[in-house]
């Protein structure tokens, strides 16, 4: 990837982490540990590989993404409104009695927003649908699918992987953000996902691994899947810091996930941001 | 003499030809006679999910978000109560169309014993918003069910039965919707509101009544919901009595939709003859209706009490 590619990108995956404590702050909730992981994942996912229409949401040979981890909502609605799928001023609605902005995604509300969620474990079975339905149709459209590490303990996931690769053609790429964390902590010590590459492999998914904030190695891990996609589904492991980007989240020290922020951390995390990356932000205050 | 579960079978058939982008699924189900016909039918248009109804209910859901019609068959015992979350998260809170098919449904899954004989369902599925609820009394009900439910905004959930169940409805003519019910017998003594093989029952009931001096008037209501709700409460004025026959839990199913609105809006006597917040056991389904009470007898029986208390 070229300098001022991984430049434009970083700048991109600012905006969007300054929102998301911004939309959270404002709402006093929202879960922004896990929104924080999956920020330069979604950041290229929108940017660099979708084949979307944000002026033509429901454009019916546009790629799908399925949220599954769909607590993270505030990351996707944030990306979304950078995107041009609907107006920034909305995120500042986020969970506010008759916003289009849900505290889990309700599809008919929020352009841009492909699946159902809310309860997690159901991105793949849907996602097995969508590409069904595309191939019905003949379009040529991908379906990817953003788990968290968290949820592959629902079951269901499982049931639905298994059925994956015996759905003919058709292109599902599911992307696992692995923060390490769920609600109550580490995700080892509460129930082991591991072995995962093994697991996913032995449920014939082709495994690539990414570092989940490294813009290289994300284009290489979707170049790799995406080139793969045609002898089955793949599935992208992306290591990932809970919270990157916000210290006090990084740390865990935001203690319960969902744990209100407050004008005080919320200028804390903003300055960190802004710090970080020398200010190439716009400088907006809230 | 023909099952509900074979009347859908005819039904689909019919919707399929009409409609391309009606795709079945099915949790291992080639064993039910439907199955074959809409294979060597509409290849490729039906799916065999395996014994996984999430991943059954999530594949309808992307299926329906892809601008298909997915209509999905499985045990009613399983489908409702395993599926509950995906058919609640990815069916019936964004309103996608879909029609859930529920066989064996009742005490036709008989002899399997309690943990297949499904008398939950009807409370399960009218409880969500966006579902709609039908429970067709006899073969051509439930092939019209079909285009019915495809005519339907949302989800509708069919409950179906696999045992044979004898005609009941008669007038093949009616202009029937969901929501609406079906009036097979007028009078003006009693109200029955019934549905499934319980509308049987009840004409049969209402034959010995009218021997006894008392007219009752026999409303098949296969729509549980949307529930005919001025055809029952224009029925009611005339009677000022009401009793329900269904073969489902007492709790939550037809008869508290019906006592329901009756209650709110015109409070008249409504007895209920249904399963007494039971489970069942292993049995024929004829033996089984018998020993939980869901015969004409316990109609009749229901019917005579609530006329002695009727409010006119």
């Amino acid at each position: 990837m070229k300098t001022a590619e991984r430049r434009e990108l970083e700048g991109l995956a600012l905006e969007v982490r300054k929102d998301i404590v911004r939309m959270t702050g404002v709402a006093r909730s929202g879960n922004i540990g896990s929104s924080l992981s999956l920020v330069d994942i979604l950041v290229y996912l929108y940017w660099k590989v979708l084949r979307i229409r944000p002026e033509e949401p429901h454009w019916p040979a546009r790629d799908r993404v399925v949220l599954s981890k769909s607590h993270a909502c505030p990351a996707l609605y944030a990306v979304l409104a950078n995107r041009g799928f609907f107006d920034r001023s909305e995120l500042w609605n986020f969970r506010r009695l008759g916003a289009m902005l849900q505290g889990h995604p309700e599809m008919v509300r929020t352009p841009g927003v492909d699946a159902p969620g809310g309860s997690v474990g159901m991105g793949i079975g849907i996602a097995n649908g969508l590409m069904l339905a595309s191939g019905f149709d003949g379009l040529d459209s991908r379906v990817f699918c953003i788990l968290g590490d968290g949820e592959l303990q629902e079951g269901s996931i499982w049931e639905s992987a298994m059925k994956t690769p015996d759905l003919g053609s058709g292109k599902i790429i599911a992307l696992v953000d692995m923060n390490g964390m769920q609600m109550n902590g580490p995700v080892k010590d509460i129930r082991n996902i591991e072995p995962l590459r093994e697991k996913f492999e032995s449920f014939r998914w082709t495994v690539v691994e990414a570092d989940g904030h490294d813009f290289d190695d994300l284009e290489g891990a979707f170049a790799l899947a995406l080139k793969r996609a045609d002898e089955g589904p793949s599935v992208i492991l992306a290591r990932t810091v809970p919270g990157k980007g916000f210290s006090l989240a990084e740390k865990g020290l935001l203690g319960y996930p969902s744990s209100p922020m407050n004008r005080e951390r919320m200028e804390q995390a903003l300055r960190e941001m802004e710090s970080a990356t020398g200010g190439t932000g716009k400088g907006e205050d809230l | 003499m023909k099952s509900t579960l074979e009347g859908f079978g005819e039904g689909l058939l019919e919707a399929a030809r009409e409609r391309k982008d009606l795709i079945l699924l099915h949790a291992d189900m080639d064993a039910v006679p439907i199955i074959d016909p809409f294979v060597s039918n509409f290849p490729g248009r039906a799916i065999n999910c395996g014994v996984s109804e999430q991943d059954m209910i999530m594949t309808a859901a992307g299926l329906a978000l892809g601008g298909k019609t997915p209509v999905v068959l499985s045990w009613s015992a399983f489908l409702t109560t395993r599926a509950f979350d995906q058919i609640r998260t990815c069916l019936a809170i964004p309103g996608l169309q879909a029609i859930l098919a529920g066989t064996h449904a009742g005490l036709s899954a008989g002899e399997e014993g309690v943990s297949h004989q499904m008398n939950q369902d009807i409370a399960l599925m009218r409880s969500l918003p966006n579902m709609s609820v039908l429970v067709p009394a006899d073969a051509a009900s439930s092939s019209e069910s079909v285009s019915l439910s495809l005519d339907h905004p949302g989800p509708v959930y069919l409950r179906l039965g696999a045992d044979r169940v004898p005609d009941t409805c008669t007038d093949r003519n009616a202009d029937v919707r969901a929501g609406s019910g079906r009036l097979l017998r007028e009078g003006d003594g009693i109200t029955i509101c019934a549905c499934g093989i319980m509308v049987h029952e009840a004409l049969k009931a209402a034959e010995i009544l009218s021997q006894q001096g008392i007219s009752a008037e026999v409303i098949d209501c296969f729509s549980i919901k949307p529930l005919p709700s001025q055809q029952i409460l224009a029925s009611l004025r005339r009677t000022g009595c009401c009793v329900v026959a269904e073969e489902h839990n007492l709790i939550g199913g037809l008869g508290e939709a019906v006592a329901s609105l009756s209650a709110s809006e015109n409070p008249v006597p409504v007895r209920c003859v249904a399963i007494s917040d039971r489970y069942g056991q292993s049995g024929a389904p004829r033996e089984l209706q018998e020993y939980y009470g869901l015969t004409f007898r316990e109609i009749v029986g229901e019917s005579a009490q609530a006329w002695s208390m009727r409010r006119r």
